[in-house]
């Protein structure tokens, strides 16, 4: 098999007073793995994001970039080639710019900012109303508005189009969709997935939704108590129901 | 007359202060008390520098560069020592009151028989008080148009960024420190250059001159947004003009009631917790439908 672009190699994290949140946690990411995350409250899916993403310190164990130890590199570095969309509607986007204003924020991640004009072109609107279209929820005719004036679902969809702007090797997607409405948090789900296949893109998506676990995705993880318990892929995903994942949540 | 002039022209020179407290206030999203420090240093620095016989352009330039690093200091305490920005600023304030002590030497310094950048045969021809207007009009356009410029770069959009969601700013890479010092040693920069030109148009600088600056800076702010409403941010940036005139015609008129120079903090004090308590006050006493139905007539 290939390289895989990241690696978790016998990761340990710990809080407050020796609370072991991730217990020597082994995971190999390939690339176009679209992986969906399972466990209970408390298994640890938002700290393993934490520690991939860089916001949390890892206690002993290794992370690997194509082999490269990243273990100590500053959360804002690795954002040159993580990208993230967060559970809450409001983290991911700045409230009193504008759609385009945002999107043109995000096309920047992983190169240098300088002083010069920050390009806001006809081009770049035609660009992005193209774009924002793709989402189905109206966010093409509100290009020039503030996004603390937009809704969570459409908030949420600039969310992911600002991670995925400039493709990233890693995207995680920490619930996403899980402070929506049934209606918009499928449609939302739907478009995650149409551009995750179409482009390509290496995932990791946290869900509480048994059916969009085993609907998207060509692998699942379920975490237990800090470890992997189950590592599934492709057919033998496919084979998976949801009384089996059940069972892993109870142990 | 003669005092409107003289209001629009301090309106313009404390302009400045308005503009540049904007950068930090607005859009960082916190109260910067450093401007208290950094406003009488500039002064200090300029007015010391012209005493000892340098160029009063020069003078006016090193204010601002001696601005920035006030800036900068506040700047590190708050994001690496992870001091409060309050206390970070209160502290940088303290310390330079005894920095200037040290620039100057003395509690105060007279610029009396000295040039200033207000010497200038051309600005002495021009009718009494309007030298300020020229000078404060071409000064806070300079700095006004180069801000509009700078909102509008890469690295303007992620400092606005930064005071705007701190958390999504660093998720695409951007060095929300940095562009917080960065934020704090313009806007005290332009503090200090302010207090440069304000020593040099009153003809002396006084150790004491930076109390109540913040509140002064806030009120042409606040008073710009009570005024105009919702604005775009470069039409923000004018409102902040707008609102220091309005402010010192403001004050003419109290004056002119018959108070007081001496009152002039519990003045500045008031007109700012009046303006930014206007808009609560609106809907609490009901003020709009008031005006309305005063003006529009029953059918």
């Amino acid at each position: 098999m290939t390289e895989p672009v990241f690696s978790l190699k016998n990761i340990v994290v710990t809080v407050g007073d020796n609370v072991q949140i991730l217990k020597s946690l082994n995971l190999d990411i390939f690339e176009g793995d679209f992986i969906t995350v399972l466990g209970t409250n408390g298994a640890g899916k938002s700290t393993l994001f934490n520690t991939i993403a860089g916001n949390l310190h890892i206690d002993s164990g290794q992370l690997l970039h194509h082999g490269r130890n990243i273990s100590n590199e500053a959360a804002v570095t690795r954002t040159n080639y993580i990208a993230r969309v967060f559970q809450d509607p409001k983290m991911g986007t700045a409230p009193r710019m504008t759609v385009a204003e945002n999107l043109l924020l995000a096309e920047k991640r992983g190169q240098k900012r300088t002083l010069r004009s920050r390009g806001l072109t006809k081009e770049k609107l035609a660009t992005y109303a193209n774009i924002t279209q793709v989402m189905g929820n109206n966010l093409d005719t509100r290009l020039q508005t503030a996004t603390g004036d937009l809704s969570g679902g459409q908030r949420q969809a600039l969310s992911f189009l600002m991670a995925t702007r400039v493709k990233p090797e890693l995207l995680l997607l920490d619930e996403h969709t899980a402070a929506l409405d049934p209606k918009t948090s499928e449609q939302l789900m739907l478009a995650t997935n149409e551009q995750v296949t179409t482009n390509n893109l290496t995932a990791l998506m946290i869900t509480h939704n048994l059916s969009d676990a085993l609907k998207y995705g060509n692998r699942l993880i379920i975490l237990n108590a800090g470890t992997i318990v189950l590592d599934v892929r492709n057919d033998e995903k496919s084979a998976l129901t949801e009384e089996q994942i059940l069972k892993y949540f109870i142990a | 007359m003669s005092m409107i002039v003289s209001s629009i022209g301090q309106g313009l020179l404390w302009a400045v202060l308005g503009v540049a407290l904007f950068l930090t206030f607005r859009i960082l999203d916190f109260p910067d008390m450093t401007v208290e420090g950094s406003f009488p240093l500039g002064a200090s620095t300029a007015v010391s520098m012209i005493a000892h016989g340098i160029n009063p352009y020069l003078a006016t330039l090193v204010a601002f560069i001696v601005g920035t690093l006030a800036g900068l200091i506040t700047g590190l305490l708050y994001t690496k020592g992870r001091i409060p920005i309050l206390l970070a600023g209160i502290l940088v304030m303290t310390a330079s009151l005894s920095i200037n002590l040290r620039i100057m030497g003395s509690a105060n310094i007279s610029l009396l028989n000295q040039k200033s950048i207000f010497s200038s045969a051309f600005l002495q021809d021009l009718p009494k008080y309007f030298d300020s207007v020229f000078v404060g009009f071409i000064i806070i356009t300079i700095i006004t148009l180069a801000l509009v410029f700078f909102l509008q770069t890469e690295i303007g959009q992620a400092f606005i960024a930064t005071g705007d969601n701190a958390t999504m700013a660093q998720s695409i890479g951007i060095k929300t420190d940095r562009m917080t010092i960065m934020g704090l040693m313009l806007s005290n920069g332009l503090i200090a250059f302010g207090g440069a030109v304000i020593a040099q148009n009153n003809g002396y600088a006084d150790i004491n001159m930076g109390i109540g600056i913040i509140v002064i800076a806030l009120a042409s702010i606040i008073i710009g947004e009570v005024a105009f409403g919702d604005l775009s941010l470069n039409e923000r940036l004018v409102a902040v003009i707008v609102g220091s005139i309005l402010y010192r015609l403001v004050l003419l008129a109290v004056l002119r009631l018959g108070f007081s120079t001496n009152d002039l903090n519990l003045i500045s004090a008031i007109v700012l917790a009046v303006a930014m308590m206007l808009p609560r006050l609106r809907r609490a006493l009901k003020l709009d439908s008031v005006i309305k139905k005063g003006v529009t007539t029953h059918d």
